[in-house]
């Protein structure tokens, strides 16, 4: 079964689409429809075409109404523009509303999303080489424990892991976040599948023939090799980590430690309050346009490395 | 396929402490996991057995907060309601991903990357952003359905008690089709094309082709689709726990999903050792179900 390849397979699929294009059918013969290049159909694509609209509509009415303001949002048509472009006026706004508390939790949630991805990827290199090239007892019962944590509801165990965290009194600090976010079972899965097919184990064995240490070994020889899989895991960690609502809502009390999915649903909670509160919803679909728009932007920019870790959890799977 | 697990080299057979090398680099992920996995698992087992009394304080109770979970109507109540969710929700999205994997695979679309990155790209809404903006859209105060409320004279409102769990299930499957979607068209992707071109010579349509090699090729990935959706929807929670502050009278109590519950025992009510017995039952009520659907989707595997 291919699963490192399957990075090549992208790319040769992506290859395949350019030369189709560019080359083409010289316009005096009809195109020949072949198994591999099939004609293309309309109403397939237009079906598909209603799917993709389903997934892009809410991300277009986000943009449209960050760049209303409060008085266009309540009276103009959701995906019609207001009578002012407002989107500069509200970024601006959200960065100084509540004395700007929206750059504290953005800086929290950068803090957050690298520290924890960078250390859980890093911890799964680790995991994952010497579950697939060192030996050590309990190999066997440690995989079975690792890959049946996968299945334990990460929503069930939060609320033990706020117990304890409360009894070992580091709730309501960075840490309470950051700890759990360091453990990811399924990207140590992913670091054991991709070592085993990728780390060739005479390449170690020379390495260490030539004087070269276990550890000096993994850093010099075996994580180059992991790069591809590393942005896989690091990337999907990023995601997880900026997304993360449970977690940091029931761990944390001090908006001052807040990331930016727990604030934004504070400032909604304030303008919906009927009657006392102040209308902010211009802010809070600003404050959660700007939200997505770096996540958005990694996975346009990163997508050969999503796909081939899809493809290498799905494959292997 | 060698499994990792027996590609282990013979060269550091030798020493005894060489023998246990790897230890030393899976210390610091079995430490941790220790930490965020197994010792809150079995704190809350402790916790669970105490309940908080007005007079006396923490007492131990025994088995009593599990008695009175089992009694509880509305425990089941929200658990009835992820039950039947779940029912509806998971084949609509999967169904609807294998679809869409089936149509990128067939190479007949026009522009089939756009449609792949469109689909996938709300996976990366955060659900708190994915909640926000489908209330505000679907809300009948400021949203597209009061737009046409007024237009049509209609009186359409998804945030009722009866029709608020369908508007949950369209923002869920809003999220995580493209996800699904993409796992699916990973594994086509890797079917050799050398099977459609002998297909084809043996003179199969492309929907034998679709029944006989595409679909026995998606089975395994689709069980395991099955059962990591089944945990993601029993585990609901960011939707109904925010939409109560966008919209009025939606039907959603404090008890509408076992994890708003539980959330809500926790630290609204200070009933933590319910809580906890609530989210390990909760648990064990999930592992139950994936294991139930994975023993029957192997087994069919098998019988094909």
């Amino acid at each position: 079964m291919p699963s490192i390849t399957s990075t090549g397979a992208e790319s040769g699929e992506a290859h395949v689409a350019t030369s189709g294009s560019s080359t083409g059918h010289s316009r005096d013969r009809r195109p020949r429809y072949t198994v591999e290049n099939p004609k293309k159909s309309v109403t397939l694509t237009v079906m598909t075409g209603l799917s993709a609209l389903y997934c892009l509509l809410p991300l277009v009415w986000l943009v449209i109404n960050a760049t209303k303001t409060q008085a266009d949002f309540v009276s103009s048509f959701g995906f019609a523009p207001g009578h002012r472009f407002a989107l500069w006026d509200n970024i601006v706004e959200v960065f100084r509303y509540q004395d700007g508390i929206f750059s504290r939790w953005l800086l929290n949630t950068v803090i957050y999303v690298v520290v924890g991805a960078v250390v859980s990827t890093f911890l799964a290199a680790l995991g994952g080489y010497a579950l697939a090239k060192l030996q050590f007892s309990g190999k066997r019962v440690f995989l079975f424990v690792i890959l049946g944590s996968i299945a334990v509801p990460g929503i069930a165990l939060a609320i033990p892991q706020f117990l304890l965290f409360a009894h070992l009194g580091i709730t309501n600090t960075p840490w309470a976040v950051l700890i759990p976010s360091f453990i990811n079972p399924f990207g140590l899965y992913l670091m054991w599948v991709y070592t085993a097919d990728a780390v060739p184990t005479d390449l170690l064995d020379a390495a260490k023939v030539d004087g070269a240490g276990e550890f000096r070994t993994f850093v010099q020889i075996a994580l180059p090799l992991l790069a591809p899989a590393s942005v896989t895991v690091l990337l999907f960690s990023f995601v997880s980590i900026w997304n993360n609502y449970f977690l940091p809502l029931i761990m944390l009390k001090d908006p001052n430690w807040y990331p930016l999915t727990i604030g934004l649903n504070e400032w909604n909670k304030l303008g919906s309050t009927a009657g006392n509160g102040a209308l902010i919803q211009n802010l809070v679909i600003t404050a959660a346009l700007l939200t997505v728009v770096p996540l958005i932007i990694a996975f346009l920019s990163l997508q050969r490395y999503w796909q081939s870790g899809v493809s290498l959890g799905a494959v292997k799977g | 396929m060698t499994s990792p697990i027996t590609a282990q080299h013979p060269a550091s057979a030798g020493k005894r402490g060489r023998k246990q090398i790897g230890l030393a680099f899976i210390a610091p992920f079995g430490l941790l996991f220790m930490l965020v996995f197994i010792v809150p698992i079995f704190y809350a087992g402790y916790l669970s057995l105490f309940q908080q009394k007005l007079i006396g304080g923490n007492t131990f109770t025994g088995l009593a907060n599990y008695t009175k979970l089992f009694h509880d109507a509305q425990f089941w109540d929200g658990v009835g309601r992820v039950f039947s969710f779940t029912l509806v929700q998971v084949p609509v999205m999967l169904i609807l991903a294998m679809v869409l994997a089936l149509a990128l695979d067939s190479r007949r679309l026009h522009g089939t990357r756009f449609m792949r990155v469109s689909i996938f790209l709300p996976y990366a809404v955060p659900a708190v952003v994915s909640t926000l903006m489908w209330g505000f859209m679907l809300g009948v105060k400021y949203g597209l359905l009061g737009s046409l409320n007024d237009a049509l004279g209609t009186d359409l409102d998804p945030f009722t008690p009866s029709t608020t769990l369908i508007s949950i299930g369209v923002m869920v499957t809003w999220a995580f089709t493209g996800f699904n979607m993409l796992i699916f068209y990973a594994v086509l992707k890797a079917v050799p094309r050398e099977l459609y071109e002998a297909a084809a010579l043996d003179g199969a349509n492309e929907f034998q082709v679709v029944l006989r090699i595409k679909l026995p090729a998606l089975r395994q990935s689709l069980v395991i689709a099955i059962i990591f959706s089944i945990i993601g929807t029993f585990q609901i929670f960011s939707e109904p726990q925010i939409l109560p502050s966008m919209v009025a009278n939606s039907g959603i109590t404090t008890h509408y999903t076992p994890n708003l519950y539980a959330y809500n025992l926790a630290f609204t009510g200070s009933q933590q050792g319910y809580a906890a017995a609530l989210a390990l039952v909760m648990a064990a009520i999930t592992i139950a179900v994936a294991y139930a659907v994975q023993i029957r989707g192997l087994r069919n595997a098998f019988d094909h």
